[in-house]
């Protein structure tokens, strides 16, 4: 299996993604500088979090413009496997990959912090691994991440069972008591509607190894894993 | 020379956290009368061009593609011939 990480100016979880996949789960790697247009024959590209070109203007909006982006866009379109953690979730939703756009957190705090997430999907290519109704610990670390999109595109994404996670509490109660950042409906994750490819504001990567107190972000590359070994 | 500024807010829709703050801010200043506060961007363009319709067409375009973000945000422009300076 390979994987691609691709590095924006100001991206910053790039060598945490790299490290989980070549370090922890033993598989190929390799980096795509955001001025590549080539992707280099990889499984499953991840859009790693930061602050791509300094969040300027809205998070993601330049970002989506690098050369990069078309390939990953084609790879998208020919159902190759994305996932945008955090401000790739935010570049995702900028692309028009995935539909949606995020807000500042209601608080106007940047939040760093472990979050449970509840999955509502458990059948896609990131989450084949949890059961349905799985609780995960997970971190997340942003200041937009608060979901927004309109009342006819969220029956959509509910229609379609698009929403993948939701911010929820230890014992999987979803409410507004467990929403980190006023995020619309709780949601943490979504997929296109294909199923190919996923944005979601916590890091698994930062959540794949006994000392950091939850492997729980495992599942979802172990997910990836699984699933393209299947094909 | 053109010059183009371009005010982009949050669609009346989308609830905007920093203009809430800055609302109960303001209250807690003691201004009692306001209804609502929203926050947005304010861009400034200089333009070298001389044709209005091209310049509002480009501009327009800028919005759309990158300025603005349809789903969340709106915007409005307005362009004006710069005064020549000494």
């Amino acid at each position: 299996m390979k994987f691609g990480v691709v590095v924006f100016p100001g991206s910053n979880c790039d060598q945490d993604c790299y490290y989980v996949v070549s370090n922890v789960l033993r598989q190929q790697v390799r980096y795509i500088w955001h001025k590549d247009t080539e992707l280099g024959g990889v499984d499953c590209i991840i859009l790693p979090g930061g602050f791509s070109y300094g969040d300027y203007l809205r998070t993601g909006a330049v970002a989506r413009f690098s050369p990069v982006m078309k390939s990953i866009i084609d790879f998208a379109q020919k159902g190759g496997l994305v996932i945008g953690i955090c401000n790739g979730f935010q570049i995702l939703l900028e692309a028009g990959l995935l539909p949606g756009a995020m807000l500042r957190n209601t608080n106007l705090h940047f939040i760093c912090k472990y979050v449970y997430i509840k999955t509502y999907n458990h059948k896609t290519p990131f989450t084949c691994l949890c059961k349905n109704g799985q609780v995960l610990k997970i971190p997340i670390a942003h200041n937009e991440g608060n979901y927004y999109i309109d009342n006819l595109s969220l029956e959509e994404l509910k229609r379609n069972n698009q929403i993948v996670f939701r911010y929820c509490s230890s014992d999987a109660e979803v409410s507004a008591d467990f929403n980190p950042n006023g995020s619309l409906d709780n949601i943490a994750g979504i997929v296109n509607k294909k199923g190919n490819v996923l944005g979601m504001m916590p890091h698994p990567e930062r959540s794949a190894e006994k000392i950091l107190y939850s492997e729980d972000g495992l599942n979802i590359f172990k997910s990836i894993i699984k699933w393209l070994d299947k094909k | 020379m053109l010059k183009a500024e371009i005010r982009i807010t949050l669609k009346k829709a989308v609830s905007d956290p920093q203009g809430l703050t800055i609302k109960r801010a303001l209250e807690s200043l003691g201004y009692q009368d306001l209804e609502d506060v929203r926050i947005g961007k304010f861009v400034v363009i200089r333009l070298r061009c001389k044709d209005i319709n091209s310049a509002q067409e480009q501009i327009d375009g800028m919005c759309k593609k990158l300025l603005a973000n349809p789903i969340i945000e709106e915007y409005q422009f307005k362009i004006e011939e710069e005064g020549r300076t000494a």
